[in-house]
């Protein structure tokens, strides 16, 4: 498919180039559309970065404005000097992104290859238990009471990790990206008498590195932006991911100002000049942001990986 | 005979049973198990007694859920606001697919990262976005309405907006990765359809009727059965974070998966909750197998199973 899409990309970028002269009114508005929408992407972004920076009594005399009357850094002043939550929350995403990532990737793998192999004598049986549970779930209730009273897993880093380890879709995506290994490969390495175990870690494995990424990354920005299984079954604080420190700071700011660390940094400055609405905001980039500077690099991935999962099957 | 048979059988596939070992145990604790979890549906709940010690109660939680009006009010939303979103979703992000088409490389990639930034934003976050501009205080929106001369609006308070609003945050987020769904689906269309339309003397606009929409027409249906098929479930983040989960709005906002959520968490009524989830469920798998059926009907390779 790739072979094509360059073709027929490149064939088609000649003419819209070629008959600029011809058609410029609707090149002009063209354009002009898609300036529009663009704007209308990042200007919510930039209102939500540009009150994280605004003076506290900006804010209280004249709202929420794309161009205040004071810049103010406090808010991310406040959060340097007792850094502990965010960074704390910042600790916990990133732990259960690498780990969740790396356990779901090896479950995702196996199955997926198990399922790629046509010569497999139970792929039928084994696809169907697998893709049944895309069809019918037993619902939030019965899952929620397994992982407290069953898995024991509430309030522990583990409810974050274990619920989204498996998703039979990206074993769907999965075993696509296998099946277009040759499968001349695997027969010559049996023959030659190379274990199953050998020929997965040391054929398939190596030559699926593009797609073990593609789907990591997928898995990865899953993981970073949970917040569902957090909600549910993180009570503690001190596993409390970003995601989730964004839900309670959206209602009240004392989840962050009530705990000890921030007071007794902050006993030596007046708290009643703590900037509550920009931090607010604040919070909400610092979080947000390493997801909108690392991932839109990745998009190609996001689609090719769709694409070839979902469409191609 | 039957014993050679069997064991040649494992000698040849055991190994890699052996692969999907972890992934087979894993899918049985975290889905199967849960489906016997539906009986609490039919029973009173209640915590000390467990699941099966708990009384059976027949189909008197379901009975409860209908002659309320919330299972009308639920389904309602859910599958209006699904329409809505699968709706505004396709026409737009096909619309902006078939444009990028026409622009020219350098420009294509700057507006294709814009329209993709807000996919990678959690609803959390989108949450404070929505927020920054209808904050009743401080809201953008609100600072402008008085600007203009107009009366501030308690946007979190008044119910009949929601629709739109909620409309418009679901495209926000949505139209950037679906269009370049699309626009992979116009890349793969063969050029030499394009070449010989050029000859045959279309102008641009005759190439995207005559050409591209033909050519999309399979990929527009399967994804428009699959969002059918998808149509009980709702999007939980948006309809619990954007409206910041307030009473008031509920009449427009809540949908099954809100109202499960609630019903367990806020209500403590895990029964009900129970209820809500296996009739979201099973209606679910018969939209989806329908939906299913329909795909195949039209085309068997682009059916899911």
């Amino acid at each position: 498919m790739t072979a094509k899409t360059m073709t027929a990309h490149t064939a088609t970028a000649e003419p819209a180039t070629a008959k600029k002269s011809s058609f410029k009114w609707s090149t002009l508005v063209i354009h002009l559309i898609f300036i529009l929408i663009t704007l209308s992407m990042l200007v919510p972004l930039a209102l939500v970065i540009i009150v994280s920076l605004t003076d506290e009594n900006s804010i209280l005399h004249n709202g929420y404005r794309m161009i205040p009357d004071k810049f103010s850094f406090a808010a991310y002043e406040y959060f340097f000097k007792s850094p502990d939550a965010i960074l704390r929350a910042y600790g916990v995403t990133i732990f259960v992104s690498v780990v969740g990532t790396i356990l779901s990737l090896i479950l995702t793998a196996s199955m997926g290859y198990t399922l790629s192999r046509r010569d497999y004598g139970l792929v039928r049986p084994t696809s169907f238990y697998v893709f049944f549970t895309m069809l019918f779930g037993g619902g939030l209730v019965p899952f929620y009471i397994l992982v407290t009273q069953y898995l024991h897993l509430k309030d522990t880093i583990w409810a974050l990790i274990v619920p989204g380890m498996l998703s039979p879709f990206y074993v769907l995506i999965m075993k696509g990206f296998m099946s277009k290994i040759p499968f001349e490969i695997i027969e010559s390495a049996k023959v030659e008498g190379a274990r199953e175990w050998r020929i997965f870690v040391q054929l398939i494995l190596p030559l699926s590195k593009p797609s073990l990424a593609t789907l990591g990354l997928f898995i990865m920005f899953n993981y970073w932006n949970e917040w569902f299984n957090a909600l549910l079954f993180i009570d503690n604080e001190r596993l409390v991911p970003l995601q989730l420190l964004l839900v309670r700071t959206m209602n009240s700011l004392d989840f962050i100002t009530s705990r000890p660390e921030f007071a007794l940094v902050m006993s030596n400055f007046n708290l009643s000049n703590f900037p509550k609405t920009s931090a607010k905001f604040a919070i909400a980039i610092m979080s947000a942001g390493p997801m909108l500077l690392v991932f839109p690099f990745f998009q190609r991935f996001f689609v090719k990986g769709l694409t070839v999962g979902a469409i191609k099957g | 005979m039957k014993r050679g048979k069997f064991l040649k059988f494992v000698s040849r596939n055991g190994e890699l049973f052996i692969f999907s070992l972890p992934a087979i145990i894993y899918i049985f604790i975290m889905s199967y198990v849960p489906m016997f979890g539906v009986i609490i549906a039919f029973k009173n709940y209640v915590y000390d007694k467990g699941i099966l010690g708990s009384e059976w109660v027949g189909f008197k939680n379901f009975k409860f859920l209908f002659e309320s009006e919330n299972a009308y009010r639920i389904t309602r939303n859910t599958v209006l606001y699904n329409l809505g979103y699968m709706f505004m979703t396709t026409v737009f992000s096909l619309a902006v697919a078939i444009l990028l088409h026409e622009v020219a490389k350098k420009w294509l990639k700057i507006y294709q990262t814009a329209m993709i930034l807000p996919f990678f934003l959690s609803w959390v976050v989108v949450s404070y976005i929505t927020m920054a501009f209808l904050d009743h205080q401080n809201g953008f929106l609100n600072g402008w309405l008085e600007g203009l001369g107009f009366e501030r609006v308690q946007w979190y308070f008044k119910a009949n907006v929601w629709p739109y609003i909620l409309n418009a945050v679901h495209l926000w987020k949505a139209i950037g990765f679906s269009a370049l769904v699309y626009f992979a689906g116009i890349l793969g269309i063969d050029a030499e359809l394009y070449e010989a339309a050029k000859i045959d003397g279309a102008k641009r606009w005759q190439m995207i009727t005559n050409v591209t929409i033909p050519q999309l027409t399979p990929l527009i249906i399967i994804l428009l059965i699959m969002s059918i098929g998808n149509m009980f479930r709702g999007d939980f983040g948006l309809h619990y974070f954007i409206p910041n989960n307030n009473g008031m709005t509920y009449a427009t906002t809540d949908i099954i998966d809100t109202y499960i959520y609630r019903a367990l968490s806020e209500l403590g009524d895990v029964s009900m909750a129970s209820a809500v989830g296996l009739y979201q469920s099973v209606v679910g798998l018969i939209l989806v197998v329908l939906a299913n059926y329909t795909v195949r009907k039209i085309n068997e390779e682009n059916s899911l199973f």
